[in-house]
């Protein structure tokens, strides 16, 4: 991977990055629907990419949006959408599909926070599929990763999330948006133009197994089967970095911005003579079990920082498979709009969270929340009867 | 039986001077095999044909794109030697709308049924032609759920009946239908909107004829172009497969009357295609008893 371009840095929003290197890396179309925190990602794509001869739709509907985006794939054009959770909630019907009908669509997910990793990891739409997630830690990385999601997406024919957060979309750096050289990939033979119609030789971008007469047919279940065996090249692609954990008793898991907090905190901690150590998922899809267990290796307890009610932890629990015990030290905690990251995404918070689980002390509350914290009423603490004859 | 004719009124009374006979061979180039997956009097291939055979006639085979939607149509997909993009239910005029904005130099269509284009997918449709994409959406319309197996859909007259509304659609319980035209007709962005049937050769040429001026229309860059046409579904509708035409014509074709609902700049409302269609009637009658059709 080399970079082109001279790099010259400036002074912009974490959107504007964003929008910018998927412009470096030939994005020609985007559709999207306004909503927080990810609005700011639209506003960039609607001034910039006429310029760059591309085409930007303010999207009636976020199914829309994602509708557009799959036409303009479809001509083998690059193309991408992107919302916030509850927009994404609209358009998963389409990335389910789009998988089936191996659409290389890119989607920039400006979360409200990361409870929606199940969303992102899990599938939120029907059947049976995955898609690459990326998770840059900040602006500079998102730069690289936006580009690297372009090209992993026609790589592997497969839709691509961001998954970034309002302090990405936000935040301001000084930063050079350079264009990262990738390999070479095949022409799109795939794609539709209209000059095959009518030759006997038109092409056909489905979900469905049924393809033209003449063609390769699949069947719906032979579909199925040919998508979950791709999936498992994709998982080569998984990716993470760490640090101190050579000797680490203590192991602390986090991905995105609150990673960037996490490292740091763990490298003051390191200053203080703990043995602590953290590993940092870049890709949240496939997840980076190998990465994650190497850096495990050492440790006696691992933890899970995320701004969640726990959901990244799964994914560690199931990486480090029993050989030490993982616990959540993330919480629920947003600003007073809902829309930002919360006072728990704090050096000092995060640092003694670290620390409660290096000294096996329980964790302190999240800071904001005591008051809310569920009481159940009687009858449902009252036993739930039988009733499997 | 209508008494609104939905198609030019043939003098059937003498046999024609000259024999039929076969001019020209009329298989649309653009079919990859003459079989289908539909049912006996099913309109949808006549439909599908008339597509094919204005693409044919106006030269815009090599820049064919159609979006095509989710129903029993769908199969012509793999069947029409068209390229392709198989959308989701209702999604079609969005997906269209990449594709077009990608290739402005292709001729882009959609295929949607009334499920999918007034039921699922309205928003979208109208949203589309609001915008004035440069591309035609083709409506197949029998007013029912097909593929299902015969279910209501927004276009069900009033009295049909279906799967799900087996005492016929009852406005009080069900609500009224869309005449989807006449809404796609008052947005500024749609330029030529049309509604024909395939319930008799005259509904079916001029449907062909309406499709084509759709496609000029895209051709000619001046905004959104719509046609519906309307299609039998004996199979949907529980009747035997002989009595479709008649009974497309006597139940849909009174409600969804086949007209130019907007062309060269003027609206007609469904009401006033239907009293225009009265005048032709009693005009046409009124030429038969003077002993003839004029020309």
């Amino acid at each position: 991977m080399t970079t082109t371009t001279t790099p010259t840095r400036a002074l912009m929003e974490g959107s504007e990055a964003l929008v910018r290197a998927a412009i470096l890396a030939d994005c020609r179309f985007f559709a999207g629907y306004p909503m927080t925190p990810f609005t700011e990602v639209l506003e960039h794509f609607a001034a910039l990419l006429p310029d760059a001869g591309g085409v930007c739709i303010n999207a009636e509907s976020e199914i829309e949006a994602v509708g557009m985006a799959w036409g303009a794939v479809a001509t083998g054009a690059r193309a991408a959408t992107g919302s916030t959770g509850q927009g994404l909630a609209l358009m998963q019907e389409s990335f389910s599909e789009a998988t089936l009908a191996e659409l290389p669509l890119v989607i920039f997910n400006m979360s409200r926070s990361q409870g929606d990793y199940f969303q992102a990891t899990r599938g939120g739409g029907h059947g049976d599929y995955r898609h690459i997630v990326l998770a840059p830690q900040d602006v500079r990385e998102g730069v690289a990763l936006v580009q690297l999601a372009f090209h992993l997406a026609d790589k592997w024919r497969n839709p691509v999330m961001i998954y970034g957060d309002y302090l990405l979309a936000h935040t301001q750096e000084a930063v050079s948006v350079e264009r990262v050289e990738f390999p070479p990939l095949p022409e799109k033979e795939w794609a539709v133009d209209g000059s095959r119609s009518g030759t006997g030789r038109s092409r056909s971008v489905t979900p469905l197994g049924v393809t033209k007469v003449g063609q390769r047919h699949f069947g719906q279940e032979g579909k199925a089967q040919y998508i979950a065996t791709k999936m498992a090249h994709v998982e080569r692609e998984a990716r993470a970095e760490s640090g101190f954990c050579d000797d680490a008793e203590t192991v602390v898991v986090a991905f995105g911005s609150p990673a960037k907090f996490v490292k740091y905190a763990v490298a003051q901690l390191r200053d203080e003579g703990l043995r602590v150590g953290w590993v940092r998922p870049i890709t949240l899809w496939p997840f980076p079990v190998d990465a994650v267990r190497a850096a495990t290796r050492t440790a006696r307890i691992v933890g899970s920082f995320e701004i969640s009610s726990g959901q990244l932890v799964d994914d560690v629990r199931i990486a480090v498979a029993g050989v030490a015990p993982v616990e959540f030290i993330g919480g629920v905690s947003s600003d007073h709009s809902g829309f930002g990251l919360g006072r728990l995404l704090d050096v000092d918070e995060v640092r003694e969270r670290i620390r409660a689980l290096h000294e096996g002390r329980p964790q302190p509350p999240v800071p904001g929340y005591e008051e809310f914290t569920y009481e159940p009423a009687p009858h449902q603490l009252a036993p739930t009867p039988e009733v499997t004859p | 039986m209508s008494t609104i004719p939905l198609g030019p009124v043939l003098d059937t009374a003498h046999a024609p001077g000259d024999g039929a006979r076969v001019v020209e061979p009329k298989t649309p180039a653009l079919l990859l095999t003459n079989h289908h997956h539909l049912c006996p009097g099913c309109g949808e291939p006549l439909a599908i044909r008339a597509i094919a055979e204005a693409i044919e006639d106006l030269g815009l085979v090599d820049t064919a794109v159609c979006a095509l939607g989710i129903g029993c149509y769908t199969s012509f997909g793999s069947t029409v030697d068209i390229d392709l993009v198989q959308c989701l239910h209702g999604r079609a005029p969005s997906v269209a709308t990449g594709v077009k904005r990608m290739l402005p130099d292709a001729t882009v269509f959609t295929l949607q049924g009334d499920g999918d284009m007034v039921n699922e997918g309205l928003q979208e449709v109208l949203h589309t032609a609001a915008r004035g994409e440069s591309l035609t959406a083709v409506l197949v319309n029998n007013g029912v759920f097909g593929e299902t197996g015969g279910h209501m859909t927004a276009t069900s007259v009033l009295g049909q009946r279906t799967k799900n509304t087996i005492e016929g659609r009852d406005a009080e319980y069900h609500g009224y239908p869309i005449l989807i035209g006449d809404l796609i007709a008052q947005l500024e962005g749609a330029a030529y909107v049309a509604r024909g049937s395939v319930h008799n050769a005259g509904a079916v040429a001029r449907t062909t004829k309406m499709v084509r001026r759709a496609f000029e229309t895209q051709r000619r860059r001046e905004g959104f172009s719509f046609v519906e046409i309307l299609t039998m579904c004996p199979t949907g509708w529980f009747i035997p497969t002989g009595e479709g035409p008649d009974y497309l014509a006597s139940t849909l074709g009174e409600v969804h009357i086949m007209g130019e609902l907007k062309a060269d700049g003027q609206i007609r409302t469904t009401e006033e295609l239907h009293a225009e269609n009265v005048r032709k009637a009693a005009e046409l009658e009124a030429q038969l008893a003077r002993g003839g059709l004029e020309d």
